[in-house]
């Protein structure tokens, strides 16, 4: 059957039967990164599509219709504009800092990609602690923003970067906490492990209301963190124009845009993998014939699947509620989430002690 | 009497107080839960239309430019309305010159002799500056004769300026009779 690890074995197998370690470790690496570097790009272009789509739906319009057949070329089309137009470089800026700025931004969204299981066995980096690794790197995605901020020279930019960096580094707690939840259920930090803990059901069925609650938390936080809205205070276009990324221009700021996109991706693919049990097919305890009918979906249909329906979710946020002001964001974090989430992660630390989940 | 009264009333603040400290927990579980039920509310008014995205209220412009309604009070430009004889109503009194804002009407008036060897007011030229108009709708306010009204156009873009000063009186037209 094909499928991605099967792909992925019979390259390996055939590499090391024609070069030697080295050489296959090097050759594997450069497949691993063309392979990340086309899935940004597809994603990007993808999400951005989906993300104008979805937007003018709600708004009861028709979206892009003019490029390709039904608009779908739209995004294929900003990116060539985006493409040749020229990054200029503020009088004023930060020369080093302004130009690096936006690499660290596609850099970490990069280093993010590595545990993500996104089908059965396959997985650039099978890491026993995933989850530790995944929060700690989407944290250096603050000194980017601040990065261009500060570099940028101009105080919209350096007041959205401000925002921002108060904004992760207070939802990253509650983020954090959820994510602890499941860790707590599943005894392990290993996202293989955690996938398969849900073979007999994902978390969100067999953790009754304590896992919806940390799921809830879990998807406001992570709206947070990747700057959308309602928490797009780092943007905030009519307040700010664009916030930290308002002196830039051409590639770098497609290099930001893309950056967004891509996180989102990536803590979709996390809450899948925690919540909705990643590639896992949908298996009800032990109703063997039910599960195998359900194996037949490739896993990584499942994975996509479950990533874009959280995707969904999120864009279907960004277009309905009203943005919030700092002092509301840090009081609904301070005062509402954390508490709620410290309360829930009790729960289910006596939950998996009792054994009361299924 | 008086003390006794501070008295109570001092405790009964002070019972409120309590019952204050009591509800704290109360009313922050309802804000919780008002706060999720009002974004309840929007998200599924969001889903309604997300789910019915064929009644769209956007209009389609240039591919339904045939069939286009626009509603009655929709104000394009202004013009001077000739009937069939190509004639008028304008009188050239200026009052929509006057009570332009913009300065964007400018009656120029010439005198006509009339078959009887009288000499009469007429205009010669009713000169409207497109890019000046803020389709304020004030001219037509103050025109006494109805002479000139809105038009619903809205293709204006040309590639000369000049273009947009226009000579609303056609070519030959002359004033209507019996209007004074
Ligand atoms: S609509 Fe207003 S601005 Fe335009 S010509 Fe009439 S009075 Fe002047
Ligand atoms: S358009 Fe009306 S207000 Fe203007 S000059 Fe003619 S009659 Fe007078």
């Amino acid at each position: 059957m094909l499928s991605f690890s099967n792909i992925s074995k019979s390259i390996d197998t055939w590499l090391n039967a024609t070069f030697n370690s080295t050489w296959t470790m090097l050759f594997e690496m450069v497949i691993a990164g063309v392979g990340v570097i086309s899935l940004f790009a597809i994603l990007g272009l993808v999400l951005v599509l989906m993300e104008r789509r979805v937007a003018a739906w709600i708004q009861i319009r028709l979206g892009p219709n003019r490029v390709g057949p039904g608009g779908m070329l739209q995004s294929l089309a900003d990116t060539v504009k985006l493409l040749v137009k020229e990054g200029m470089t503020p009088d004023g800026a930060d020369k080093f800092l302004f130009n690096l700025a936006p690499f660290i931004a596609i850099i970490v969204a990069m280093l993010l990609m590595a545990p993500i299981a996104f089908a059965k066995n396959f997985q650039l980096w099978d890491m026993n602690i995933g989850v530790l690794y995944v929060t700690a790197i989407s944290s250096i995605m603050v000194i980017s923003i601040l990065m261009a901020g500060w570099a940028s020279n101009n105080k919209y930019s350096l007041m959205g970067a401000m925002r921002s960096g108060a904004q992760i580094v207070s939802y990253e707690l509650s983020a954090g906490l959820s994510i602890l939840a499941i860790v707590v259920l599943s005894g392990s930090l290993n996202l293989n492990d955690i996938i398969q803990s849900q073979a007999d059901g994902w978390w969100i069925f067999k953790g009754h209301i304590p896992v919806i609650i940390a799921f809830i938390i879990f998807i406001i936080a992570v709206t947070a963190e990747t700057n959308r809205a309602p928490f797009d205070l780092a943007e905030a276009e009519s307040e700010l124009t664009a916030g930290f990324h308002t002196e830039y221009s051409g590639m770098k700021f497609a290099l930001f845009f893309l950056a967004e996109y891509i996180n989102v991706f990536i803590v979709c693919a996390i809450g899948a993998t925690l919540f909705l049990g990643g590639w896992m097919p949908f298996h009800i305890g032990n109703w063997e014939s039910f599960n195998h009918i359900m194996d037949y979906i490739p896993s990584s249909m499942w994975f996509f699947s479950k990533t874009f329906f959280l995707i969904f979710l999120i864009m279907w946020f960004r277009w309905t509620f009203p943005r919030l002001r700092i002092d509301q964001l840090l009081n609904l974090e301070w005062k509402y989430l954390l508490p709620i989430s410290m309360f829930n992660l009790l729960l289910v630390t006596a939950m998996a002690i009792l054994g009361w989940h299924f | 009497m008086q003390e006794f009264k501070k008295e109570v009333s001092f405790v009964e603040k002070n019972k409120i107080a309590i019952k204050k400290k009591n509800m704290f927990i109360v009313n922050y579980i309802k804000d919780v839960f008002n706060g999720v039920k009002s974004l309840v509310v929007g998200l599924r008014r969001t889903m309604y239309y997300f789910s019915h995205h064929k009644e769209i209220i956007t209009e389609q412009y240039p591919d339904n430019r045939d069939t286009l309604v626009l509603p009655d009070r929709f104000k394009g430009e202004v013009i001077l309305v000739h009937d069939e004889n190509n004639e008028h109503a304008c009188t050239g009194c200026t009052a929509c010159e006057l009570a332009c804002p913009n300065a964007t009407i400018k009656i120029i008036t010439k005198f006509d002799i009339s078959p009887e060897g009288k000499k009469k007011k007429a205009i010669d030229k009713f000169v409207y500056h497109l890019e000046l108009c803020t389709m304020c709708n004030l001219c037509i306010v103050a025109c006494p004769t109805d002479a000139i009204k809105m038009a619903q156009t809205f293709e204006h873009s040309v590639y000369n300026r000049a273009e947009l000063t226009k000579v609303l009186n056609k070519q030959g037209s002359k004033i209507r009779e019996g209007v004074e």
